[in-house]
C-alpha cells in the first residue's frame, strides 16, 4: 500500500532513517523489551528507538555471549559492537528476563555511548507494594535521564507524550480490529511494516499517520471473506516479513497477535488524570504481560482462550525464538490451554536464520489443513 | 605416584557419615510431614528460609532434589521427560528434571513432598519464577515471590523500601499458610543461629587457604547441603562445628585432599552433578587441587550485609544482593578476591547450558582475570544434571590442554 511507504523504508532500512533523524539534531535512545518507558524519553525531548539486532553473521558478540542466548541479545550486541549503532547517543535496559540482564552488563562494560541507564522494574505486577516500586524506578529514570543528559522533563511535557503514545497504540489497536474484521484489508506484511515502524519513526509523524490511515482503510471497500484459516501469533517478537507472506501463501490470516513486537506494545492506554508518571506506571500493571512478569499463574493462558475466542481464530501458532526461557517454560501450559478448548496450534522456533520457504510453506500448509 | 590404601584411608573425610544421616533424617521428615501435621514449603536455592524454621514449616528445596537427581545420574532420563512434555531440551536442566519428577513421582526417594505452598525468591534467576508457576498450577498451592531488583551497579533505596515491604508480606503469607502468629522472638534466634552457620561455613572454606588444602570445592559441593537446607537449624551449626575441627585437624597433620597438591585452580558454576568423582580424579591425575569455587562461597558471602541484632532488615540486604543477582563487574571484583585469596594458578569456568544468569558474562570475567592476575582458564561446557549435554572426550582434552599450560608457566 502507497500509504505505508515511509514505515516500510523505516522498518527494512533502519540505519538509514535514523540518520536522516540524527542529521536534524534528534539524540537517539535505543531500548530493548516493551516495557520501556518510552513515554519518559520521548518527554525528554530525545529519540526511543527499539533494536531489534543484526540478522547477519554474528562474530563479535560471541567473545561475550554463548551460542545457547537467544538470537535478538546476540544480535543487538553484535550491532553494537560492530559500530552499526555509532548513531546511538544511549541505550536504555529494562528488566526482563536473565539473558537481557545479562547483556545490559556486558553492554556497560564494552560499549561507550554517552548514555546508560537500568530500568529495574518489578518482576511481579500484582501488589501495591511492587505498584509502588514500578513508580519508584520510573522517577529515577526520569531523574537518570534529567541529570545525566542535563535536560529537564516538565509535567507538560510528560502530558504531550502520554497523549501522543496513547493516539499511537489507540490506533494501532484499531488497525488489529480492522484487520481482525476484514483480514484481507491488510497484509500481513503491512502490519508488520506499521507496528516495526511504529517503534521506529518520529512518533509525532506516527501518532499524526496512523489515523489518516485508518480513515483510508475505513473508506476502502472490505474485500470478501476468503474462508482463509483465522490464525493467533503467539511469543515474543516477530522480526522476520517473510514469515507472514509465507503464512498467507499457505492459506492462513493473521488476525491477531500476543507479542512483544504486536499486541503488548499497544495493549492499554495511560490515564491522563492525576500524576502522569504514575499513570504510565500503572499502565504496566494492567496491559497484557510478558512471561518475564509475573501477575497470576494462569493469566497468559486465558487471555490467550479469550483473544481465541473474541477474534473466532482457528488455531495459534507460537513462534518463539530459540533460547527464550520464558516463553519455553509457558509454552506446554499455554498449549495445553488451548487443547481443553480444542484449539489447533504449532510450534516454530526461530534461530538466526529462517528456515528455507519452501520447507515452512510445508508445515504451515500441514498446519492449515488440520485446522 | 601410587597411593597406598592406607593413605586413601586417611584422606577420607570422617564427617560425610554423620552428613548422609542428617540428610536422610531430614527427608524422612519432609517425606512424613503429612503424618505428623507439619506444612511443608519449597523454596528456591537463595530464598530467605529462616523465616519458615521461625514457623517450624519444613523448608524443601527443588534445587537440592536436582543435584540429587543429578548425582544419581537419573537427570537424562527426567530431562527428556520434560521435553515429552513440551519443554524445551535448552532450558535449566534442574527445573525440567523436578518438573518430570513431579508428573511421575519418580526420581530420587520417590519424589519430593507435596508443598502446601511455594516460595520463589528471584535474586538467582528467572528461572525459577517460571517453574515456581508450574509447580503452583501443578499443585495448585499458594506462591510467594519475593522479588529482589537486580542490582547492576548499586541496592538502590526504591529497592530497599520494597524488599523491605515484601519480607512483612512474606510474614503475614506464612501467618495466613499456617493460621498461626509469627513468632518474632524465635526469628531472632534462627536469624543468630543461621548467621552463625554461614560463618561455620565460612570458615571451612577458608582451611582450603592451607597449602596442601585439606578439602576440594568437590567436597564442598557435598558438604554444602546443609547450609543450603537446614540453613537456621542448631543441627547445621553443629555439623559444620564438627566439619571445621576435622578440617583443621587435617591441616595439622598434613592430610591433603589430593594426594601431591602441585596446582591450585578455582572453579566457576554450578557443579556437573553427574561428573564429579570423573572431573575430580582427573584434576587430581594433574595434581590440580580445585581449591575453592563461586558457587558454595554464595551461601556465606552476604555474610557482609547480615546484622543478627537487626535479622530482618539485614537479610532484605544480604539476599537481595547474592552472587547471582548483581553486575558482572561485581562479580569479577569477587572472582579476583578469591584468585588471591586461594592463590590459585588457573582458573576453571562450567559454561553452565542450563544456567544464563551464572553463564553469560563468563567470557567477560575470564578476560578480566587473564588480565589482571595472568592465569590461564577453561571453560567446560554442559547442562549440569542432562549427562546427554557432556562430551567426555572433548572435555579431556581441553583440561590436559589446560594443565599443560599451567605446567609450562609453573614449571
Ligand atoms: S527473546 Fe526471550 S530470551 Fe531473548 S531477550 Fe526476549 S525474553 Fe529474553
Ligand atoms: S541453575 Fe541457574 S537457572 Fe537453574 S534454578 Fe539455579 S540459578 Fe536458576
Amino acid at each position: 500500500m502507497d500509504m505505508l511507504q515511509d514505515f516500510y523504508e523505516a522498518a527494512l532500512d533502519t540505519e538509514r532513517y535514523i540518520s536522516n533523524l540524527k542529521g536534524r539534531g534528534k539524540r537517539i535512545i535505543g531500548y530493548l523489551c516493551s516495557y520501556t518507558p518510552e513515554e519518559i524519553i520521548f518527554a525528554a525531548g530525545l529519540h526511543p528507538l527499539r533494536l531489534f539486532g543484526t540478522k547477519g553473521a554474528v562474530t563479535l558478540a560471541d567473545a561475550h555471549m554463548q551460542s545457547y542466548t537467544c538470537s535478538l541479545a546476540r544480535g543487538i550486541l553484535e550491532d553494537a559492537l560492530a559500530g552499526r549503532l555509532d548513531f546511538l547517543d544511549g541505550a536504555v535496559f529494562p528488566h526482563t528476563c536473565d539473558t537481557i540482564q545479562r547483556l545490559s552488563d556486558i553492554w556497560r562494560l564494552n560499549t561507550r555511548f554517552p548514555f546508560f541507564a537500568d530500568v529495574v522494574l518489578p518482576v511481579k505486577l500484582d501488589t501495591e507494594s511492587a505498584r509502588q516500586y514500578m513508580e519508584d524506578v520510573l522517577r529515577r529514570f526520569k531523574n537518570d535521564l534529567e541529570g545525566n543528559l542535563k535536560l529537564k522533563i516538565s509535567d507538560a511535557a510528560l502530558e504531550r507524550a502520554v497523549e501522543t503514545y496513547n493516539r499511537i497504540r489507540n490506533c494501532l489497536g484499531i488497525l488489529y480490529k480492522l484487520r481482525s474484521a476484514h483480514p484481507e484489508i491488510l497484509a500481513g506484511d503491512d502490519i508488520y511494516a506499521i507496528v516495526k515502524g511504529s517503534m521506529i519513526m518520529d512518533r509525532e509523524y506516527v501518532a499524526e499517520r496512523l489515523p489518516a490511515l485508518i480513515e483510508t482503510l475505513h473508506e476502502t471497500e472490505p474485500v470478501e471473506d476468503s474462508g482463509k484459516k483465522r490464525i493467533i501469533l503467539s511469543g515474543s517478537i516477530c522480526d522476520q516479513p517473510a514469515l507472514y507472506t509465507i503464512f498467507e501463501k499457505a492459506g492462513g490470516v493473521i488476525v491477531w497477535d500476543d507479542l512483544c513486537t504486536g499486541s503488548r506494545y499497544f495493549d492499554g492506554s495511560i490515564s491522563t488524570e492525576g500524576d502522569p508518571i504514575a499513570a504510565i506506571a500503572n499502565r504496566y500493571l494492567e496491559r497484557s504481560i510478558c512471561p518475564a512478569k509475573h501477575l497470576s499463574n494462569t493469566i497468559r493462558g486465558e487471555r490467550l482462550i479469550d483473544l481465541v475466542r473474541d477474534h473466532r481464530a482457528d488455531g495459534v501458532v507460537f513462534l518463539l525464538m530459540k533460547f527464550c526461557d520464558p516463553h519455553d517454560f509457558d509454552y506446554p501450559y499455554l498449549k495445553s490451554f488451548l487443547d481443553k478448548e480444542g484449539v489447533p496450534s504449532m510450534l516454530l522456533e526461530i534461530e538466526d536464520q529462517l528456515p528455507s520457504e519452501g520447507q515452512l510453506l510445508t508445515r504451515f500448509e500441514t498446519f492449515i489443513h488440520m485446522v | 605416584m601410587t597411593e597406598t590404601d592406607t593413605d586413601k584411608k586417611s584422606r577420607k573425610m570422617q564427617s560425610v557419615g554423620r552428613m548422609k544421616e542428617i540428610m536422610t533424617g531430614y527427608y524422612i521428615d519432609a517425606k512424613t510431614a503429612g503424618q505428623t501435621g507439619r506444612k511443608v514449603a519449597w523454596i528456591t536455592s537463595g530464598g530467605p528460609v529462616e523465616p519458615l524454621i521461625a514457623m517450624d514449616i519444613i523448608p524443601v528445596y527443588p534445587e537440592n532434589y536436582g543435584a540429587m537427581i543429578g548425582a544419581s545420574k537419573m537427570g537424562a532420563d527426567l530431562c527428556a521427560r520434560a521435553e515429552a512434555m513440551g519443554y524445551s531440551s535448552d532450558l535449566c536442566s534442574y527445573a525440567r528434571a523436578d518438573i518430570a519428577s513431579s508428573l511421575i513421582d519418580g526420581g530420587p526417594i520417590g519424589g519430593l513432598p507435596r508443598p502446601d505452598m511455594l516460595v520463589c525468591c528471584n535474586n538467582i534467576c528467572g528461572t525459577v519464577l517460571k517453574w515456581y508457576e508450574v509447580q503452583a498450577r501443578y499443585y495448585d498451592a499458594p506462591l510467594f515471590i519475593l522479588d529482589t531488583p537486580f542490582c547492576h551497579t548499586e541496592y538502590t533505596d526504591e529497592a530497599k523500601k520494597y524488599v523491605r515491604r515484601q519480607i512483612m508480606e512474606y510474614i503475614a503469607f506464612l501467618e495466613e499458610a499456617t493460621k498461626k502468629k509469627f513468632d518474632y522472638d524465635r526469628m531472632k534466634e534462627v536469624g543468630r543461629i543461621s548467621i552463625e552457620g554461614q560463618r561455620l561455613w565460612q570458615a571451612v572454606l577458608d582451611t582450603a587457604i592451607n597449602r596442601p588444602s585439606p578439602m576440594t570445592c568437590f567436597d564442598a559441593f557435598f558438604h554444602l547441603a546443609l547450609i543450603v537446607t537446614l540453613r537456621g537449624t542448631p543441627v547445621t551449626v553443629d555439623y559444620y562445628r564438627s566439619l571445621l575441627a576435622e578440617m583443621e585437624q587435617r591441616v595439622a597433620d598434613g592430610i591433603s585432599a589430593i594426594p601431591n597438591e602441585k596446582y591450585r585452580l578455582l572453579w566457576d558454576n554450578l557443579p556437573i552433578w553427574y561428573r564429579m568423582r570423573w572431573l575430580s580424579e582427573k584434576f587430581a591425575a594433574h595434581d590440580a587441587c580445585l581449591v575453592a569455587d563461586t558457587y558454595t562461597t554464595a551461601w556465606c558471602m552476604s555474610l557482609r550485609y547480615m546484622d543478627e541484632n537487626n535479622f530482618l532488615d539485614s537479610m532484605a540486604e544480604g539476599y537481595t544482593k547474592s552472587y547471582l543477582n548483581i553486575g558482572v563487574d561485581e562479580m569479577i571484583k569477587i572472582v579476583l578476591e578469591m584468585v588471591d585469596k586461594y592463590d590459585v594458578d588457573g582458573f576453571v569456568m562450567h559454561s553452565n547450558r542450563s544456567c544464563k544468569p551464572y553463564s553469560l558474562g563468563q567470557y567477560d570475567i575470564q578476560r578480566a582475570v587473564q588480565r589482571e592476575r595472568g592465569i590461564p582458564s577453561v571453560t567446560i561446557e554442559s547442562h549440569m544434571v542432562d549427562e546427554r549435554s557432556f562430551s567426555e572426550s572433548q572435555t579431556e582434552t581441553r583440561i590436559d590442554a589446560f594443565m599443560e599450560m599451567i605446567g609450562q608457566k609453573k614449571g
